[in-house]
């Protein structure tokens, strides 16, 4: 008999009692903290006089305020040194490993999570921030929580969790060239709405999905939370573990791998299991997507027109045009030369190693638009190393980029990094909300790393397609 | 200090209201994250919608949370998707330091109104006709006074009561005084701990602990 989905089996695996108030508790397998969302849960500990339960199944890293720039002590910023010193106080005491930024290791929480073998198939995985939903790139089910549930998974090693449906989305076809794993989730999110994925979990599935890499995965699972769900998956297979195979984690304890593989693979999703949605997509037809408004959801192709508030659904319409307002677009045009000022290549949805490199191959032997500020911010220290080995540094930088440390950067405003005034940017981040790049009259374009890369050379939204001599294979 | 935390029960919230309008307000716009460069929650209120309601030098904008009318209204009446976006708790806690007691909504993202539950703020929802009807009705009449029962699933306005939905889970946390979690489930402790054993991918010194 079927034992059902992967997310039935991890939650049942998970599950250690029914509350009074019907809903699950749930044995938390990872649990991820960063400075901007933890201090208070500490604080909270602390009144109650509770104990961190399980340190050695919780890390942190530091990325949202970390400077990209200059990231000597104490950082410029004293805000942004007061939340690093509360949270290296707050690990120091707990005895919680930190990959801080002298350790190599530091970087986004859903990039270095996965880089270093820490997320796992199998395993249940919360932080205090909504892009959680990425580690369901490796089969684990992973979701955002608040401060308040950051205070109950460090004092109990669980949570309290109500069980959602399950969707899958099968992405048919395979996807042309120029075509990335942002326009899927773009298209996705377009296609079924901002709130689609309330009391969801997303599974992703299909032919285009199984051939991603991991980083692929990642930036499809990440964009979750943006169509409403609160967590996506993709069930593990021979790409997962040959990159889990790789981390320093199985390097270390290599039989670890041998042990646990057979779990791996008796939690991914029976083939008979039943959804309670299916939505399939055909993902050959897909071109680069881009954002027209200020919701994720407010996508088209390259090619299409950006559509007239009054064609859309009802409550829609009204979102639509104060969208095109704050953008300044209009219905009929496509984004196709919308005027960029920044170029942000960075975030936990595209800023690991395929993403810089397949940036790099585009800005190769070109030059950054005059009036176009350009920045690539490697998503970790470990993704900066590599890249900067490889030659992709001086790739960017002989372009006219300005090469950063790494961290959240952009994607948030919440470090120096910031849009000012009305600029426009092509970012590769997940967010065009009002505001979010740190200027509430800023523009924000979402389109994957080398619709960015493009932008940044031409100065105006391009399709890469149509650059000459780029190799999009 | 202990861990044995006094949870109210939150059967009732009663006040007037204050009509947000539209929908995918995103926590962005609740509160912009450069005002989350703290180590605590205190002092949020006063940046709850902030750039919504202040321009860049700092000028009043039209935005009801600068009407003097709801100045002291704890009853949101919200659209569809409304907390949508980032995780930030920040969110709620600016809007509960702020004022709110209850939402009212259309629709909620789910990691805002489990937020909001895990600070005794019932998120309860209507459809959208219903929701503004009560939008108009509470623009004009500012200062009458909102219940919401949520035990019952009703709110009562002008005179009128209606049914709205309350999640189970959410009405008995709410209800029985159980939606702060943390010392329910450290009771548990040692089950947890049998679970930690089983699981193949947790250290045996961690299962030993």
């Amino acid at each position: 008999m079927s034992e059902g989905t992967l997310y039935d089996k991890v939650w049942d695996r998970h599950k250690v009692t029914t509350l009074p108030t019907g809903q699950d508790q749930l044995f938390v397998g990872l649990h991820l903290i960063h400075e901007v969302t933890s201090p208070q849960a500490f604080g909270m500990l602390e009144e109650r006089d509770l104990e961190v339960a399980y340190p050695e199944l919780t890390h942190a890293t530091v990325d949202h305020i970390v400077p990209t720039s200059d990231q000597s002590r104490p950082y410029e910023e004293d805000s942004a040194e007061e939340m690093m010193s509360e949270l290296e106080q707050n690990v120091r005491d707990a005895g919680i490993d930190f990959s801080d930024p002298n350790s190599g290791d530091q970087g986004i929480v859903h990039v270095i999570g996965p880089e270093q073998g820490l997320t796992q198939p199998g395993k249940t995985i919360v932080c205090g921030d909504s892009h959680t939903s990425t580690h369901g790139a490796f089969g684990a089910l992973a979701f955002g929580i608040g401060t308040s549930q950051i205070r109950d998974v460090l004092a109990t090693g669980t949570l309290a969790f109500e069980k959602q449906k399950v969707r899958k989305i099968e992405i048919t076809g395979e996807l042309s060239d120029g075509v990335e794993a942002k326009d899927v989730i773009l298209e996705i999110i377009s296609r079924l709405g901002t709130e689609g994925g309330v009391g969801y979990v997303y599974e992703y599935a299909g032919e285009a999905i199984e051939s991603l890499g991991m980083e692929g995965r990642m930036s499809i699972c990440n964009m979750s939370i943006e169509g409403g769900a609160r967590a996506g998956y993709v069930n593990p297979d021979e790409t997962t573990y040959e990159w889990l195979e790789q981390t320093d984690h199985f390097q270390e304890n290599p039989e670890k791998f041998e042990e646990l593989k057979p779990y791996w693979e008796s939690i991914a999703s029976d083939d008979d299991a039943e959804y309670d949605d299916v939505v399939t997509i055909d993902g050959s037809e897909l071109e680069p997507v881009v954002t027209w408004g200020t919701t994720p959801g407010q996508g088209i192709g390259i090619s299409e027109e950006i559509p007239a508030p009054e064609d859309l659904p009802a409550d829609k319409a009204d979102t639509a045009e104060r969208a095109q307002e704050h953008m300044r677009v209009e219905p009929g045009e496509t984004m196709e030369g919308y005027d960029i000022d920044v170029a942000f290549l960075g975030s936990c949805t595209n800023a690991r190693l395929p993403d810089l490199r397949r940036g790099a191959e585009i800005v190769e032997g070109r030059q950054v638009d005059d009036d176009v500020r350009a920045l690539v911010v490697p998503g970790s220290q470990r993704v900066q190393e590599t890249a900067e080995a490889e030659g992709l540094k001086d790739i960017y930088e002989e372009a006219g980029f300005e090469w950063r440390n790494a961290g959240c950067s952009m994607c948030l405003g919440m470090n120096e990094d910031q849009l000012e005034g009305d600029e426009a940017c092509a970012s590769s981040s997940n967010r065009n909300f009002v505001g979010r790049q740190g200027s509430k009259d800023g523009r924000t374009v979402l389109m994957n790393p080398r619709m960015v890369a493009a932008a940044a050379i031409t100065g105006e939204v391009t399709d890469v397609r149509e650059l000459k001599e780029v190799n999009l294979a | 200090m202990s861990d044995e935390v006094d949870i109210p029960e939150v059967t009732h919230e009663s006040g007037s209201g204050v009509p947000i309008e539209g929908n995918d307000i995103d926590t962005d716009q609740i509160i912009p994250a450069r005002f989350m460069k703290v180590v605590t929650f205190d002092g949020l209120g006063e940046f709850a919608f902030f750039d919504l309601r202040f321009d860049d030098d700092d000028n009043q904008k039209e935005h009801p949370f600068n009407e003097e009318r709801y100045q002291d209204s704890s009853v949101m009446v919200v659209n569809s998707n409304f907390g949508c976006g980032s995780s930030r708790e920040h969110a709620p806690q600016a809007l509960m330091r702020w004022g709110i007691d209850a939402i009212i909504g259309e629709s909620f993202a789910e990691i805002f109104a489990g937020n909001c539950l895990a600070l005794g703020i019932p998120t309860v929802t209507a459809d959208s006709e219903t929701i503004q009807e009560l939008q108009a009705w509470v623009d004009e009449n500012p200062n009458e006074e909102i219940d919401v029962d949520i035990e019952a699933e009703t709110v009562t306005y002008g005179g009128e009561t209606i049914d709205v939905t309350v999640d189970d889970a959410q009405r008995k946390a709410l209800v029985d005084g159980i939606w702060d979690t943390t010392a329910l489930m450290k009771s548990n402790a040692g089950e947890v701990q049998k679970k930690a054993e089983e699981l193949p991918y947790v250290d045996d010194s961690t299962a030993s602990s």
